[in-house]
């Protein structure tokens, strides 16, 4: 282990916030800012008179309260209730939206084992979602933004149209969309879709799309409207503009393809969602009547309104398990097959591509008696990319920070942190336990890095390129390097690679 | 939710997850004694013939470790390192009489090779492998926790150590001296800090394991504080953690019910990623924080109420349970 004092680390402030909190990496310090008042739990967006909360964002308007919708579970289930959940559950709860992001229909950018990037929620809903859900409510009371560390959930990132896209192909049911490049395909798309109503999104990874603006002028980033011809035209002013939002770079990100779907009216939302749970070794499916609203809070305050179900790797969902599952869910009569049928396909999808988590908030009923995946967040396991080429192809890194890339490129693992002392560790957990011990003794650690055992030289060599790195790009100055301790020998590759960068430090001192 | 009814729903959920796995658990924590090795273990290789098979079979040589013959499908017959090469591990098994075999076979066929090595009933293996799909040890796990022959250690893990003994893994041998520590650990090189520095302090180790950094392994810390608490050599336990799971929140328990009174061996522990940001993979596969849960903290106050002394620097792992066999009288 090395530890290498530098100057402050200096990162771009590509998303317009120049703020950042101590241990936050800037794209934290971002979401952070990211999160309009009016999306706070406390916030002041119009509430739905049932529930509380802003109007749906789903391309789900949520028709007049329903009345099959049960305050409690049928009577007679036998999934056991679920006190504590799962211990791999990360529930994302609702994303909520502004009201001009209503047309918002299916899934966000999926993220790799552990770090699940968001679907189609924007990335300042899952900002207030993340607030509420990690352990906030002290804050919450106090009316006040916590300073929490929290970090989007950015590893693989698809496309919202990808996620839908890789959902439908395995049969589950998602709002009918086509993803259009230019604004006549677009207006193709809504002829083909004969939908009484289509939602308009434009594709981009960051969130906030609602209340965003293109440097066409137009506004917003989702639109409603029963006109295929306008759909062309918004399209027009869409394709090829850049869209900023609050959390995009100032010159916001260009639009190259937009989401023509069908917008559909939501009568009842329920929860659910498949994870490998350590606790149970296995898969597990969770579920509760009560979607479309925090789900951890439902898990603290009616824990009897979450059922559990443990599936056996080889058996798979069992019939009767599925049915069981859409029964406490509160699906009836028809619907009910339906449910489990989607509960079926869903767990096939979770296994087909490697997911550790597939969760579905809302898995929705519609008035015409569909049940549909509105919105979804799936985690990808990082282990699994070696047979998930395809899906992880689709990943888009534009939107990363370029040192994580750079990172990722080498197989080095890499995690920015906000403080100056850069950190070249052989091991993640003696990686992690650096990163506490410079925090233990009042100093910042300056990003979280794993070589690995098997490091080669190579790799080395780019992780001290990486690490010395100035990003601003003014030339370099030879910066000081103390090496402050050296605990273990690093391996054969850390040693050479060392002798390496000292030959070649040397040689440009004497050229100086 | 106030700190009781969460502390409930905790129990209740730890209770709900006993009663559901005790009836599994019983038969494959009968395979927890073959976690003590000794110099007259016999390990075999698999992966034998590659990169990583040849390096660290040739330090284990080095180190004394009794390797007897390795695997590598379709090599069989030949001689590898003065050793023969078997095609499977039922006839390396077979024919050296070995009890063990680590495994350094690429991520994509491992959990293959530990499906073989429990097909051929080995009582130990030990998966160095870091990177096997998740989906792939589920199904692994299945399978072990349904039988009692066999015991797996790791994946993604450093491996097993006796030191001066038997080493079975990649870890260093030479900071390793023969003493009357217990080491459990989930992390690789943070457990040398712990090895060089109960060396360095005199105290040495009766027993080194690493359960690795994934989410689904073979042992856990209940499994190696169990062996820990029974075996006369192991005077003291030093239990390494991390972010993720509640691995260390379940030890805490294991030893508020085995490990009280006058003869309480004293455990110290340190746990990584206190200043871990919530939602991301700190390298491991198992060390994150979701939803809220596996955080540091949480793990930090469950091993202190169990009597555990808990170091919040890595670098004072040693001291502190010299310190510890100073208050009890023990050096």
């Amino acid at each position: 282990m090395l530890l290498v004092m530098r100057e402050k680390a200096r990162r771009p402030s590509s998303r317009g916030s120049t703020s950042h909190r101590s241990g936050l990496s800037p794209l934290t310090a971002q979401t952070l800012h990211g999160v309009p008042d009016s999306r706070l739990p406390h916030g002041g967006a119009a509430a739905h008179p049932r529930s509380g909360r802003s109007p749906l964002p789903h391309g789900g308007r949520r028709s007049a309260p329903c009345p099959r919708h049960p305050a409690r579970p049928p009577p007679g289930r036998h999934a056991q209730p679920l006190s504590s959940p799962p211990q791999g559950w990360a529930p994302r709860g609702r994303a909520e939206l502004p009201p001009g992001e209503r047309g918002r229909a299916g899934t966000a950018a999926a993220g790799r084992a552990g770090g699940a990037a968001k679907m189609a929620a924007p990335l300042a809903g899952r900002a207030a979602v993340a607030l509420r859900t990690l352990a906030l409510r002290s804050a919450r009371l106090r009316g006040s933004f916590p300073a929490v560390q929290l970090t989007p959930r950015r590893w693989l990132n698809l496309q919202e149209y990808q996620s839908k896209k890789i959902m439908a192909d395995h049969g589950v049911t998602v709002q009918r969309f086509f993803v259009a490049d230019s604004a006549n395909d677009a207006l193709q798309a809504a002829q083909r879709l004969k939908a009484k109503e289509i939602v308009l999104k434009a594709q981009i990874l960051a969130g906030g799309r609602g209340k965003g603006i293109f440097n066409s002028g137009l506004k917003g980033g989702v639109h409603l409207t029963k006109d295929p011809e306008i759909v062309e035209q918004l399209a027009k002013q869409m394709i090829g503009y850049n869209l900023s939002t609050k959390q995009t770079p100032k010159d916001g990100v260009t639009v190259k393809k937009v989401m023509v779907a069908e917008a559909l009216n939501i009568s009842r939302e329920t929860y659910f969602a498949i994870l490998m749970d350590r606790a149970c070794n296995g898969p597990v499916m969770v579920g509760s009547p009560q979607g479309g609203v925090d789900i951890e809070e439902v898990a603290v305050t009616s824990p009897e309104l979450i059922f559990k179900e443990e599936i056996d790797i080889f058996e798979g969902v069992k019939d009767h398990q599925a049915l069981q599952m859409a029964k406490n869910l509160g699906f009836k009569g028809p619907l009910e097959q339906q449910a489990a049928d989607q509960i079926k396909k869903l767990y096939n999808l979770f296994l087909k591509i490697d997911a550790t988590q597939v969760e579905v908030n809302p898995f929705g009923e519609t008035p015409e008696g569909q049940v549909v995946c509105f919105d979804a967040k799936i985690n990808f396991d990082d282990n699994a990319e070696f047979r998930q080429k395809e899906i992880f192809a689709m990943d888009d890194k534009s939107e990363n920070e370029p040192i994580e890339n750079e990172a990722a490129k080498y197989d080095l693992k890499y995690i920015g942190l906000d403080g100056n002392i850069a950190c070249f560790v052989n091991g993640a957990g003696l990686a992690m336990a650096t990163c506490d011990i410079i925090s233990l003794n009042g100093g910042k650690p300056a990003n979280f890095l794993d070589l690995g055992g098997g490091v080669k030289e190579a790799q080395v060599y780019q992780a001290f390129k990486l690490l010395t790195a100035d990003p601003k790009g003014k030339p370099e100055q030879p910066k000081e390097l103390e090496s402050t301790r050296c605990s273990f020998p690093l391996s054969a590759g850390g040693r050479s690679a060392l002798l390496l960068l000292a030959k070649r430090s040397a040689q440009r001192s004497s050229r100086l | 939710m106030s700190h009781c009814s969460r502390a409930a729903a905790r129990l209740l959920g730890r209770f709900l997850r006993l009663q559901q796995n005790g009836v599994r658990h019983c038969s494959y924590s009968a395979s927890r004694k073959n976690l003590y090795i000794s110099k007259s273990t016999k390990v075999i290789c698999q992966g034998f013939t590659g990169k990583q098979g040849t390096f660290h079979s040739q330090q284990a040589l080095d180190y004394g470790t009794n390797l007897v013959g390795g695997i590598s499908p379709g090599k069989g017959g030949k001689t590898h390192l003065g050793l023969p090469v078997f095609n499977s591990v039922k006839e390396a098994k077979e024919k050296t009489g070995a009890s063990a075999t680590v495994i350094y076979v690429p991520p994509p066929f491992a959990a293959a090779a530990i499906n073989e090595a429990i097909d051929a009933e080995m009582p130990l293996v030990v998966c160095i492998t870091e990177g096997i799909p998740q989906q792939d040890m589920v199904r692994v796990k299945h399978r072990l926790v349904r039988q009692d022959k066999t015991r797996l250690v790791g994946p993604n893990c450093p491996g097993v150590i006796n030191p001066g003994e038997c080493k079975i893994g990649i870890m260093p041998g030479h900071i390793h001296k023969k003493g009357r520590i217990g080491i459990v650990s989930r992390s690789g090189t943070l457990t040398y800090e712990a090895v060089h520095q109960t060396t360095q302090v005199g105290l040495g180790q009766s027993l080194c394991i690493g359960i690795g950094g994934d989410p689904f392994n073979g042992t856990n810390f209940i499994d190696c504080l169990d062996v820990f608490l029974k075996d006369p050599h192991t005077e003291g336990i030093i239990l390494i953690g991390e972010i993720g799971g509640n691995a260390e929140e379940d030890a805490a328990a294991f030893l508020k019910e085995n490990n009280t009174g006058p003869n309480a061996k004293p455990v110290v522990s340190f746990i990584a990623g206190l200043t871990a940001p919530p939602g991301r993979r700190m390298g491991h596969a198992g060390a994150i924080i979701a939803g809220g849960k596996g955080g540091a903290k949480e793990k930090i106050a469950a091993l202190q109420s169990a009597g555990v002394v808990v170091s919040m620097s890595p670098a004072q792992l040693g001291s502190t349970i010299y310190k510890e066999f100073e208050k009890r009288k023990l050096l």
